[in-house]
């Protein structure tokens, strides 16, 4: 009797070492993978980033100069996308879990939206380019990409908003309802600011994706360097800048200075989004 | 229970909103009142691009407050932007078909070499046209076929629509298909990079572009150089060329006349290109 | 007042749900109706299982491509998500704090890193590596795995670790109480309980590296053939779009939206599997 139990203890310590150990190791070699990338990139990029690369205008195909229009375009490119995908995807999803039963029509917005969150961003481009760039007309411009980029982010939008209005307690409207507010009022008062920091979350992963974005973009907003002048400009953004330097061979310092940046700012919008997020809710306690 | 306090989050929401709703009119306002924007547009070859480019930087400084902006694409699509005057001018690196040339006014701003390119540790210095061919029809597969090292040969070759690979087709392959196991990049400085750090490869890029990463070969014994492309003995050569739908007004044909001009060629003779025929 | 003012907000609400459905609507249907055409005429047989890519010769053939994103994709899941699960159960389970605060954020920067940079260093370390110690040209299915699993392992990670601290803490304690020793704990109690999330997470992964456009162009090798190896170069169904688009006109444009309708068809299916899983509890 003894001894199969015995057997079968050691028999499973030895097995939980095993695993224990592989476990450890999988998250080592992760983390050094991951920690290596982000070394490797910095290391060999940061030396570059001055005031000179952030002020300059790309010069000699970007062999030479700064990123400063490239900075603009990603920047004015963002901004357009979020200006317009942004109320677009809070409303729709205030519609569709406050002012809708569940039917047939919800379903649909639902169903498409958590389709088309997962359709490749080349796709998004396909369609920005023979829609936004040549049937309207628009060229190649911040506005064909901006546009192209609200509709790549506008299904992430919808459901991470729609996440966290559900996400409210029920009670909290109940309380606003009794106090005598319509429901306006009570979506305002009550729902928004509580959801807020989902929207918010949703938002920040939106903006980081339109900072990435390569594919869509280079079909939309082409890839001129020149500072853009206007909304119809065309502009080459900053993912798109380093996808050509490091592609062609043009200068791989200059190449390595943008990825740097690149990472640069996505972390700088993480941490800025989340401390208005933090003081925001705390403000509102 | 905690119900967030009245009006910090009802004034925040309003001017998320009113923000939001500035935005949108600003940004539909500037598209409005920038449609018709003066900037020109060059697009088309990723091949002519870099050229393209530092003759728009060069051109600014000559007149400024121009507006030039230099776009890829690619031959067919730059072809195509001007035909539908979505490009101001457009760019291509292949001759022009009969169709596009019977609607479109073009410009031969230069020639340019088309160089085979190895590593430089490859032993082989030449090889004949019909070995090119073999080689990018896989029917030959070994480097020892063409007399080098027993290694099998990667192909490199450039996408459909461009026109570097449309002009290599033309002047190598013939009625030969270029082999579907022929790894494809979708530039010029990509199969260099690639043929430079492979000592088993081969590939074909602008002459312009040949520097000491790589090693590129004489064909039928005659080197590629601008000299033996002006003498007529090394055959690999396709055109430069802008296209506009309508004869070019304004600052395009500012920009055509500067890049036609002494000082324009001189900048692209000083990158390398060949200047084209005259009288075109 | 107050009512009107209720129903103009109502309004609002609801003009933004509707243009927002156009839009999502208008984009399915430009595809399709952009793409059809050409699949009728060549038949969807032929399109999808054809072997010759020609498009300016006329020969729209896909199949050599879905080939290639299927085994590449098998290849990022193989090496991707078993790892990606062992990260996962660290995090949950085993991280000491100053880790956990180490990896999440570098989780979380890399899923925000564009995508051309992980091809970027594909280029420069992997594709040497498989060149000089396994042979080939380097470019190669192989790589693209690499560089994809890497990719996905943000994904994976983050939607495991969810849906594993998602479970109640009786789950564990009870299991613990029974005798089983930690790794029984997890591999009989939790790991089992978390199914349906962690399916959920290899698929979303998977998804994504199917829809990898820009880092898959650079390592790839982008050749248009059936692949005998691993260490063979094969074209994705996405870097068809993304290498051809500029410069396709006419039918060739049909067919590369066409493309678009075929990976299109594929992410549908995964996610309707996905969220069938994840609501499956």
């Amino acid at each position: 009797m003894e001894t199969p139990i015995k057997k079968m203890n050691t028999t499973s310590k030895a097995n939980e070492r095993i695993a224990i150990a592989v476990i450890w190791a999988a998250a080592i070699f992760v983390l050094a993978l991951l920690v290596s990338i982000i070394v490797h990139i910095l290391f060999n990029g940061l030396p570059y980033i001055t005031w000179e690369f952030l002020t300059q205008i790309p010069r000699n195909m970007g062999r030479d100069g700064g990123v400063s229009s490239t900075i603009v375009g990603t920047f004015l490119i963002t901004i357009v996308a979020i200006a317009i995908a942004l109320p677009m995807g809070i409303g729709t999803a205030f519609y569709l879990a406050e002012y809708t039963r569940e039917n047939i029509v919800t379903k649909i917005i639902r169903f498409s939206a958590e389709s088309l969150a997962g359709i490749p961003s080349i796709v998004y481009g396909l369609f920005g380019f023979i829609f936004f760039v040549i049937s309207l007309d628009l060229g190649w411009s911040i506005l064909s990409g901006g546009l192209t980029l609200a509709l790549m982010i506008l299904p992430t939008i919808i459901r991470t908003s729609e996440e966290a209005i559900r996400a409210v307690p029920v009670v909290f409207r109940e309380v606003s309802y009794s106090l005598g507010a319509t429901k306006f009022q009570t979506i305002f008062k009550a729902v928004f600011p509580s959801a807020m920091r989902g929207i918010v979350n949703g938002t920040i992963l939106s903006i980081g994706r339109c900072v990435a974005e390569t594919a869509a973009v280079i079909l939309t907003a082409g890839s001129a360097l020149r500072m853009p002048s206007s909304l119809s400009s065309p502009t080459r953004t900053m993912a798109v800048h380093f996808y050509i330097l490091a592609r062609e061979g043009i200068s791989m310092e200059n190449a390595y200075g943008t990825a740097a940046l690149i990472m640069i700012i996505i972390f700088l919008i993480n941490i800025v989004a989340n401390t208005i997020v933090n003081r925001f809710i705390a403000k509102s306690r | 229970m905690r119900l967030p306090k009245k009006y910090i989050p009802l004034s925040m929401a309003a001017g998320i909103k009113k923000a939001l709703a500035l935005a949108c009119c600003l940004s539909l306002l500037c598209s409005c009142s920038n449609k018709g924007n003066l900037s020109v547009i060059v697009a088309g070859s990723t091949s002519v691009q870099p050229y393209a480019e530092i003759l728009a930087e060069e051109f600014a400084i000559l007149y400024p407050g121009s507006e030039i902006d230099v776009q890829g694409g690619g031959s067919s699509a730059g072809i195509q932007a001007a035909e539908t005057r979505t490009a101001d001018i457009g760019m291509s690196s292949r001759h022009l078909k009969e169709s596009e040339e019977a609607v479109l006014h073009s410009f031969e701003i230069a020639k340019d070499g088309l160089a085979m390119i190895v590593h430089p540790d490859n032993p082989l210095d030449n090889l004949s046209l019909d070995d090119v061919r073999a080689i990018y029809a896989q029917e030959a597969t070994l480097w020892s076929d063409m007399g080098g090292n027993g290694h099998k040969i990667h192909l490199i070759t450039r996408e459909e629509g461009s026109g570097t690979r449309s002009a290599f087709e033309e002047l190598v392959m013939g009625t030969s298909v270029i082999s579907p196991k022929a790894i494809v990049q979708d530039s010029n400085g990509a199969v260099k990079q690639l043929v430079s750090n492979d000592r088993n490869s081969i590939g074909f890029i602008s002459l312009g572009l040949v520097d000491g990463t790589v090693k590129a070969l004489k064909l039928d014994g005659s080197a590629p150089s601008i000299e033996n492309v002006l003498n007529g003995t090394y055959n690999l050569h396709r055109p430069f060329i802008f296209v506009t739908s309508d004869e070019p007004q304004g600052e395009a044909k500012e920009f055509i006349d500067f890049v036609m001009g002494q000082h324009g060629q001189e900048l692209l003779a000083k990158e390398g290109l060949i200047p084209p025929e005259k009288g075109d | 007042m107050n009512s009107n003012s209720e129903k103009l907000s109502h309004a609002v609400f609801f003009a933004l749900a509707l243009s927002s459905i156009s839009a999502l609507v208008l984009i399915t249907v430009f595809i399709l109706v952009q793409g059809a055409p050409i699949i009728a005429e060549i038949g969807l047989f032929k399109f999808v299982f054809g072997m010759t890519w020609a498009p300016l010769k006329g020969e729209f053939g896909i199949f050599p491509m879905i080939v290639g994103s299927v085994s590449a994709t098998i290849g990022a899941a193989i090496l991707g998500v078993p790892i990606g699960i062992c990260c996962a159960i660290f995090l949950a389970e085993f991280a000491p704090p100053l880790m956990r605060n180490i990896f999440r954020p570098a989780i979380q920067l890399l899923a925000g890193i564009p995508s051309v940079v992980y091809g970027f260093w594909g280029l420069i370390f992997i594709v040497p590596s498989i060149r000089d110690h396994l042979g080939g040209p380097g470019l190669s299915i192989l790589a693209g795995s690499i560089i994809l699993a890497i990719m996905i392992l943000p994904t994976v990670i983050s939607i495991t670790e969810v849906s594993i601290l998602a479970l109640p803490s009786s789950y564990k304690e009870g299991a613990l109480a029974l005798g089983l020793n930690r790794w029984q704990t997890i591999s009989s109690v939790i790991l089992p309980a978390a199914k349906s999330g962690i399916i959920a997470a290899v698929i979303l992964g998977i998804g994504r590296a199917i829809g990898e456009t820009m880092a898959v162009i650079m390592v790839l090798g982008n050749a248009v053939a059936l692949p005998e190896s691993v260490l063979d170069p094969v074209r994705t169904l996405t870097t068809n779009i993304g290498i051809e688009m500029g410069y396709a006109v006419g039918a060739h444009r049909q067919a590369l939206f066409a493309t678009g309708i075929v990976l299109f068809v594929i992410i549908m299916v995964l996610n309707t599997t996905a969220q069938y899983i994840a609501r499956r509890k």
